[in-house]
């Protein structure tokens, strides 16, 4: 007996309980693709997603409003998450069934957890909270998400829509810190850090912009070669101009001897560029004026030379647009090149 | 130029320097990007100890027959992209175009007539026949048609259902949702502004709004994210930039934030390009980040800057066609996203873009090739803004520039809204 149950689940494995084997389906002819007599792009369907989709397209057709065709969308969605066409159809039958919703909820949370990189469940999921009105257990659901892959940008989408749509600034900045703490080079915390300020306090209050200065340099001396707090830095003090804040180039300056590191650099780089900029004297015979540019070009060439070389034809660039606009005369070195080679020039 | 090889810039003596300091902080991210430049200096080591004369070669022939092969016969694990089959027409059309591989006629006259079945009736393209129509496909379609730059191949899109399309996407705040009863973000914008612009169907009302809502996207990275308030990315960065470049308004950016991020996400070890700032580096961002570099210099040449260069990017050009040539190919033809990942049409197309964008430089009056490795490396320019070659953009302006640009006379938000209020019938197959 046992030996016979073993051969037929082997058995039946190979074979497909298809849907054009299933009496309740006789009454419907599947539609198959209609992809013309000399295919392109021509992909070889298994057994069961031919059936599946052959069964589809011909409710479709019927626009079949059913239970049945509201199973077979999940057979669909199985086959292929990414079938919009099919997701669209299953939320004209989530209507015109008046389906459970709750029971949707629990099912497109399934599915999340298994794909959590595809649009249209996402888009599937923010249906359904719209139409229950319920968003109680959306921050935890896009937290779980986020335990496992903390970058998931359609999990940030979705946590951002139902906190500006439902209002739940409250304790989002926790939220933030908490995964800061696990990974402080997060770069998605650091804009949802940047986000919920921005929508909450703002960052025009000298106390905020105080607090979080604070914030980024303790981040800083903990891991000075962590980009993502360093354009947060910049980021939130870039309107207002970084000179504007005073002390900042002198914490920065203290760091560049034990701290270092390329965005240290090019932040001392922005913080004289932007003295430039802002600088009350504006004469470009002005000492300081001098002094400053001088910095200045000193670290595009470090940064062009030694410390970034990656991104050495930019800091050139950078230096050329700074001289030009605050030097007197053109200083030697990083001229502009002059004509190009019209031959192909290989490097080979 | 015969002589001796450029030295390879991931064979030099600095370039172990460049990994990735962690400062004795071990993190998630640390310790993924750490993996990674060390699966990147084996495959470097491994090609060091195969070949004497460091001569990165582009596997040519290997590639040619992986797309020929993929235009006509997909295996099963091309499931999860059938509701995207002309983006696959798309992405092995341009890889052929990019290698200078011509399209037989008959292939050509097959591929028109299957678009023309992923048509929906009601404007635009879907991702397989009776499918509904959505932006991504519409956009692949429409782009693919333009390479194969055929008489049958205009003539396939319907001008006039395509403007009826675009305007049912069409929100009050000037963004676009990609397909009916479906998500907005700033693809749908590019998807939109390029076709429309391609096939001439631009009406005055139909893109208000929309760059004021690209440019919201702009953020505090100085990138631009899918949608306003998320993380600035490649992808979405490249879509936002391009359209506005389309709708004349790139200047209305902060160009130099957006130039300063975008040069940021060159990897200084591995080469290529990540996607967001403090992730992985990936073979496709070879376009969608080093694509930006022709945009913002021609944006900064129009907005009177003076200092550009006149023989290269502002990315390192050479370090790129290293990363693709010796970390993205498949031996067996495709390209890939890092060593260890699969090859598939994706990469291979946007990986082939990224090494024609590192290979030229150009703008109106110069023009500087760098080819890494032999000649034979050397692949078609592209387009910075359609991803196609420049002279099927030309052409395929001219073509439609003299057919009229359709009556208008519409407002936008009449439907298609992305709330509660999606159509009530299931789109019925249409009978072609």
């Amino acid at each position: 007996r046992a030996e016979e149950e073993a051969v037929f689940s082997r058995r039946n494995a190979a074979v497909c309980f298809c849907f054009r084997d299933r009496k309740e389906w006789a009454d419907l002819e599947p539609v198959p693709q209609d992809d013309g007599p000399n295919p392109v792009v021509k992909i070889a369907y298994s057994e069961k997603f031919s059936d599946v989709y052959d069964y589809f397209r011909a409710l479709l057709k019927k626009d079949e409003r059913s239970e049945r065709a509201f199973a077979l969308t999940a057979e669909a969605i199985e086959l292929n998450a990414a079938n919009y066409t099919v997701w669209h159809y299953r939320r004209v039958l989530l209507q015109a069934l008046s389906k459970d919703l709750r029971e949707e909820m629990r099912y497109i949370t399934n599915i999340i957890e298994e794909q959590p990189k595809n649009y249209q469940v996402w888009h599937h999921r923010r249906m359904v909270v719209e139409w229950l009105g319920d968003p109680s257990e959306e921050l935890e659901f896009i937290a779980q998400i986020l335990s496992q892959d903390a970058k998931n940008y359609h999990a940030w989408q979705h946590r951002q829509w139902v906190i500006q749509e439902y209002k739940l600034w409250d304790k989002e900045l926790a939220f933030v810190e908490s995964l800061l703490e696990d990974d402080v080079r997060n770069n998605s915390a650091w804009n949802q850090r940047h986000f919920v300020i921005s929508h909450t306090t703002g960052f025009s209050e000298p106390a905020v912009v105080e607090r979080e200065t604070q914030y980024c340099l303790n981040q800083i001396r903990k891991a000075p070669h962590n980009e993502s707090v360093w354009n947060y830095l910049k980021g939130m003090l870039q309107d207002r101009g970084l000179s504007s804040q005073p002390g900042l180039l002198e914490k920065v300056l203290e760091l560049k001897e034990t701290h270092c590191s390329p965005y240290l650099l090019a932040f001392l780089f922005d913080c004289y560029e932007d003295a430039l900029e802002n600088g009350v004297p504006k004469d470009s015979l002005d000492q300081g004026c001098q002094e400053t540019l001088e910095k200045a070009l000193e670290i595009c060439k470090l940064l062009a030379q030694e410390k970034d070389t990656i991104r050495k034809e930019y800091w050139q660039f950078l230096g050329r647009s700074l001289q030009d606009r605050y030097g007197g005369e053109v200083s030697p070195g990083d001229a502009t090149p002059t004509a190009p080679a019209s031959e192909p020039q290989q490097i080979s | 130029m015969d002589g001796i090889p450029t030295p390879l810039r991931c064979f030099s003596e600095q370039h172990s320097a460049e990994m990735f300091v962690d400062d004795g902080v071990e993190t998630v991210t640390s310790r993924e990007q750490k993996n990674v430049e060390r699966i990147i200096e084996e495959t470097i080591d491994v090609y060091k100890q195969m070949h004497s004369l460091p001569q990165p070669t582009l596997l040519r022939e290997q590639h040619y027959q992986y797309l020929k092969k993929g235009l006509r016969h997909l295996s099963d694990a091309y499931e999860c992209l059938d509701a995207s089959r002309p983006w696959l027409c798309f992405w092995i059309l341009h890889g052929l175009e990019i290698l200078e591989e011509p399209i037989p006629p008959a292939v050509a006259s097959d591929v028109c007539q299957f678009l023309g079945r992923c048509q929906s009736p009601t404007g635009g393209f879907a991702g397989g026949p009776g499918q509904h129509a959505h932006l991504a496909p519409t956009y692949a379609a429409v782009n693919a048609l333009c390479i194969i730059g055929t008489e049958e191949a205009y003539g396939v899109i319907d001008r006039e259902k395509l403007l009826d399309f675009l305007w049912s996407l069409k929100q009050p705040d000037g963004s676009f949702t990609m397909h009916i009863g479906g998500e907005v973000d700033v693809r749908s914008a590019y998807c939109a502004v390029s076709v429309a612009s391609l096939t001439n169907i631009i009406t005055p009302k139909l893109f208000e709004d929309t760059t004021n809502w690209i440019l919201s996207c702009q953020n505090w990275e100085g990138g631009l994210s899918g949608v306003p308030g998320l993380e600035a990315h490649g992808g979405y960065t490249f879509c936002g930039t391009a359209a506005l470049v389309i709708l004349g308004n790139e200047h209305m950016l902060d160009l130099k934030a957006l130039l300063r991020w975008v040069v940021s996400r060159q990897m200084r070890f591995e080469g290529g390009f990540q996607g967001r700032c403090n992730k992985l580096v990936d073979g496709c961002y070879s376009f969608w980040q080093a694509g930006l570099l022709p945009l913002l210099h021609r944006a900064l040449f129009k907005d009177g800057e003076l200092e550009l260069s006149r023989q290269r990017w502002m990315f390192d050009q050479q370090a790129l066609q290293e990363y693709i040539l010796l970390c993205c190919q498949n031996p067996t033809g495709g390209l890939l996203d890092k060593p260890g990942k699969s090859r598939d049409f994706y990469h291979t197309c946007y990986c082939l873009s990224g090494l024609s964008i590192a290979q030229h430089f150009g703008n109106m009056e110069h023009h500087q090739e760098i080819i890494l490795g032999k000649e034979e490396n050397r692949l078609a320019p592209i387009h910075p803004v359609y991803n196609i070659c420049p002279e099927k953009v030309a052409q395929a302006l001219q073509h439609f520039l003299r057919l009229p640009v359709p009556t208008d006379l519409r407002q936008p938000g009449v439907s298609g809204d992305t709330k509660s209020s999606e159509p009530d019938s299931a789109y019925a197959e249409p009978q072609s």
